[in-house]
């Protein structure tokens, strides 16, 4: 029974069905795992050790008296701490939110629990998952597992660094221009970006809503696609959700013979030792009898800009709502007039977040609207059909998941333009709203590279069956020395 | 020849306002984004909400999709163009009663409309072009310490129970020259949402108006805060008349927002910060855009309930009602109701329809006239143009088949409506009653009359010499039978008798 910690979610659940060792067991291992190394990667925000304990011992019980229980039986789940969970704080690494409890729960929680699976606590990530290092978190930045004096990307830092870590062995990010992909790439993990429409964003609070998804982080494939199975599907409290689609059950297959295009822009852009590293990767694929070739994306260029448009335009009226009136923390407003209150009350945010108010304010204002905003647009849906006529040639498109290794803490923080270079390579997916996911390819000076696979709409299988062939093919290190 | 029509023109002009109006879908069941109950009225502060209404982080906007229907309905009947698309956008402010601090409402730019664009109502003979139809949502309510609404509170509540309820917002063209204008076509507005079925108007905060006014070209003001329909004519009129004054005395009208101060019946600076706002709009990503494809659009075509132009047609042609009367019934949609229904019972429509116009439509009004609830407190109840009358059209249906069965006269029937309405007795009970009953019996005014001639002996000598004196009898008769006795009858015994004295 050592190093439980350490082993898949599959493995777990296989464990605790077949009475290996109990769901108490195993919540205690992690409990004791998450004491142990968090003071070093600072990736967990709060456990919640009452919660995970009477869940578990639910799971035990259920097993015991042979009753029906969930495909996630008995599997310890971290959560990003800007997905709301009931009776749970949830802060966004927020001054702002530092006591908020949701009355609710976001509909990929309670699919969490109804599949029996353990909500051990939260992640840190950059307040409001606004940033790319988790540097901007009001709970102080979280570590990479492989270097600690390298940030763990972000904004899901908290998220990748967990699993990375042992914390917990899959967790839930949101990704919103690369921020489950960032991270996963820089610690070494998997980490898939779904498909917009395809998992609920309902309790998932908004960064830039017509970009982001909830998606899931682990050490291996199968287990990002054993929570994806979980988490996806319509709902009704997210009308953006595509009812129409049915999640499929996933069922992998390493043999495919797949038809690849190499992004030759996003790929030579890179580091010297990312593109060898992704140059290796098509080769690999071409060795397993795909047909591989470059391919070149017009449109690449405007992307970063067109991004941070859009989503600070969102950002600056999503965070309007933060007046502490209705929630919030404890400030008393006697002796305020309304707008004094509401002025002392919101410079509370921190400074990268005012950065983007300030920024999607302006790109928003009427003079200005046609100019950006409605530009952004059109490039978003250039981008898109771009898109959607290299998915005709191509079952995926590979990539760097970032055009740089990890970086040390404090490299890029004062200068806010690099630090939105690097999302270069990820927020393709996101303004075209199709799937990606990063994969673990190799490491460079033991800093982590990830590689990325990009699918169409709603072809994750497709995004599973190549991540699956190529890890089944390669043999990196999941498992850091903490 | 020019400078004249130019100055023509100008007169024509020279006031231009514009409307507002905004009304809540009170029909629905929900909230127009969250399960909330449309009907918040009489419930405690801050008892119907949710985390989606109260704005909680994390929560979307669930669009009801009853309410995209109903103000495509409203958009129809005010014969707007209804678009294949619709989106809903973000208006971004910060007000303390605005939960996610930007209102959801539907804006027309970058080639998206709202619901309902460029319709038309006639008003008499005249037509109010209407610029916009737009759903959206309530904002929460604001409750001063002192009760009003009054800046100089120390504190104020908010309520969250109006936040997220369906509204309409009708936007007119400035087409009206004429506050009177204002008032009839309000009052089509009222009938129409009425025959819908949509709004409750009698509902306290259900439709509120708000108008914009310029004179002779001059800066637009906008007035706001016009507790009901029928204090816009009013508000208007004071504007008119401030703005005249000011422009006699060369002072500049100024681009402001007023508010309409119901007590003293004057307009007055809004203390509401006047800067330019931008709104910063842009589409709600949250919600996605909503198809109204031709296919659907019919389908609400054919849900359509009746509207007041096609009922008043129906009503002179199958009822045979004047245009006019028939126009008087469904301004009043109650009124409308309340005549076929008695129609129903007895089909003669010109009498009852003639009782609606003349006697009932006065006391239904003069009930409007004392309003029993203070327009600043919240009332619970709606007040109903028959309110605290007891009539019913089974009263009516009976008293016109008493009128055409010659059984009573129309002046006796007043009469009886006078105690109808107050005791919400049957007719022929009043007049079994009280005994108003025609007497038309000839053996019975006979008698009388015989009484009559034995009393008044000296009357009747004089009959020879003074011919009033038939009269004078008469009037004693009719004092005898309770003003009962049938009139001709009992002059044509009179005079029988006295011819035979001679």
């Amino acid at each position: 029974m050592s190093k439980l910690y350490e082993r898949s979610a599959n493995e777990i659940n296989a464990g605790i069905r077949g009475g290996e060792f109990t769901a108490e067991e195993y919540i205690h291992q992690i409990l004791e795992r998450i004491d142990k190394v968090n003071p070093k990667v600072n990736a967990v925000i709060c456990t919640d050790r009452k919660g995970a304990l009477e869940k578990a011992r639910l799971v035990d019980k259920k097993i015991r008296e042979d009753e029906k229980i969930g495909p996630l039986a008995g599997i310890a789940v971290g959560i990003k701490d800007n997905i709301c969970t009931r009776d749970l704080k949830t802060t966004c690494a927020s001054k702002m939110l530092q006591e908020y409890i949701p009355p609710y729960d976001a509909t990929v929680v309670r699919r969490l629990k109804d599949d029996d699976a353990i909500i051990i606590g939260k992640l840190n990530l950059d307040e409001f998952a606004m940033g790319s290092s988790t540097e901007f978190s009001s709970f102080g930045p979280t570590i990479n597992p492989w270097n600690t004096d390298y940030v763990a990307g972000g904004s899901s830092g908290g998220s990748a660094a967990s699993v990375a870590a042992s914390e917990c062995p899959v967790s839930l990010g949101s990704d919103t221009g690369g921020s489950i992909r960032c991270p996963a790439s820089f610690c070494s993990v998997v980490g898939l970006k779904p498909t917009y429409g395809h998992v609920s964003r309902f309790g998932l609070i908004p960064y830039a809503n017509s970009l982001e998804q909830i998606g899931p982080i682990g050490k291996t494939v199968s287990d990002v696609v054993m929570i994806m199975k979980t988490i996806a599907g319509a709902d009704d409290k997210d009308q953006t959700v595509q009812v129409t689609y049915r999640t499929p059950d996933y069922t992998l297959s390493s043999n495919e013979k797949m038809r690849i295009g190499l992004v030759r822009e996003l790929t030579e852009g890179a580091e010297p030792e990312i593109s060898k590293q992704i140059y290796s990767a098509m080769d690999l694929f071409t060795n397993l009898d795909c047909k591989c070739e470059e391919v070149s994306m017009d449109y690449v260029e405007y992307a970063l800009s067109s991004y941070y448009t859009i989503a600070l335009a969102e950002a600056s009226s999503n965070l309007s709502r933060y007046d502490n009136i209705r929630y919030g923390f404890n400030f008393a407003p006697d002796g305020y007039e309304w707008n004094a209150y509401f002025a002392k009350i919101r410079s509370n945010f921190g400074d990268e977040v005012k950065r983007r108010i300030i920024v999607g304010t302006y790109v928003l204002s009427s003079a200005y609207y046609g100019k950006y905003y409605l530009k952004a647009q059109k490039i978003r849906t250039m981008l898109k059909q771009e898109l959607r006529s290299l998915f005709k040639k191509y079952d995926i498109l590979i990539a760097p998941t970032m055009p740089i290794l990890p970086f040390k803490f404090g490299e890029k923080i004062d200068d806010p333009i690099k630090m939105f270079m690097i999302d270069i390579d990820t927020v393709i997916a996101n303004l075209a709203g199709v799937p990606a996911i990063t994969v673990p390819a190799g490491f460079s000076n033991d800093l982590p590279i990830g590689l990325q696979m990009i699918a169409g709409e709603f072809q994750e299988q497709k995004l599973f069956n190549a991540a699956l062939l190529f890890e089944s093919k390669t043999n990196i290190d999941r498992n850091p020395e903490l | 020849m020019k400078v004249l029509m130019n100055q023509e023109n100008k007169e024509y002009r020279s006031v231009k306002i514009g409307l507002e109006i905004h009304c809540q879908l009170t029909c629905l069941q929900s909230k127009l984004f969250c399960s909330c109950f449309c009907n918040y009225h009489g419930l405690e502060p801050n008892r119907n909400i949710c985390p989606i209404c109260c704005g909680h982080p994390g929560t979307l906007p669930l669009l009801n999709k009853a309410a995209v229907e109903v103000a495509c309905m409203v958009s129809l009947a005010l014969d707007c163009k209804v678009p294949d698309n619709i989106t809903f956008y973000r208006k971004n402010y910060f007000y303390q009663d605005l939960p996610k601090n930007f209102q959801l409402t539907q804006y027309n730019a970058y080639g998206i409309t709202s619901i309902g664009v460029d319709g038309r109502l006639d008003y008499g003979e005249k037509a109010s072009r209407i610029r916009r139809v737009q759903l959206e949502e309530d904002p929460g309510r604001l409750v001063y310490e002192s009760g009003g609404v009054d800046f100089s509170s120390s504190y104020t509540l908010i309520d969250y129970n109006r936040a997220g309820i369906s509204l309409v917002e009708i936007v007119t063209e400035p087409d009206f020259t004429d506050p009177k204008d204002v008032r009839i076509f309000l009052n089509k507005i009222t009938s129409i949402i009425e025959h819908l079925g949509v709004c409750n108007t009698k509902r306290q905060g259900s439709v509120r108006c708000d108008a914009n006014i310029s004179i002779q070209g001059g800066k637009r003001v906008e007035i706001k805060n016009v507790g009901s329909f029928k204090e816009v004519e009013k508000a208007l009129n004071y504007e008119i008349a401030r703005q005249k004054t000011m422009s006699m005395h060369d002072i500049k009208v100024l681009a402001e927002t007023r508010d309409w101060d119901d007590a003293r019946k004057v307009t007055k600076q809004s203390r509401a910060k006047e800067e330019e706002q931008d709104y910063r709009y842009f589409p709600e990503p949250d919600l996605p855009t909503i198809a109204l494809d031709e296919e659907y659009v019919s389908s609400i075509r054919m849900k359509m309930p009746e509207l007041p132009y096609e009922r008043k047609n129906r009503f002179t042609a199958n009822y045979e009602l004047s245009e006019h009367i028939a126009q008087v019934l469904i301004d009043n949609k109650e009124l409308a109701d309340f005549f076929e229904s008695a129609v129903k019972i007895y089909s003669s429509s010109k009498e009852i329809a003639n009782w609606m116009v003349t006697e009932i439509l006065r006391y239904t009004e003069e009930d409007i006239m004392e309003p029993k609830i203070n327009s600043s407190s919240i009332s619970t109840q709606s007040s109903s143009s028959f309110a605290g009358l007891k009539i019913e059209a089974k009263h009516v249906a009976e008293l016109a088949e008493l009128i055409d069965k010659n059984i009573i006269n129309r002046n006796t029937a007043k009469i009886i409506l006078t105690q109808i309405i107050k005791t919400g007795e049957m007719p022929s009970q009043v007049l079994a009653r009280t005994d108003v009953l025609k007497i038309e019996d000839k053996v019975i005014i006979s008698d009388a009359v015989e009484s009559v001639f034995k009393t008044e002996n000296s009357a009747v000598r004089d009959a020879k010499n003074n011919p009033n004196v038939a009269n004078f009898l008469l009037g004693k008769v009719m004092k005898i039978t309770k003003g009962r006795a049938d009139p001709k009858i009992t002059l044509n015994l009179i005079k029988i008798k006295l011819d035979g004295l001679n």
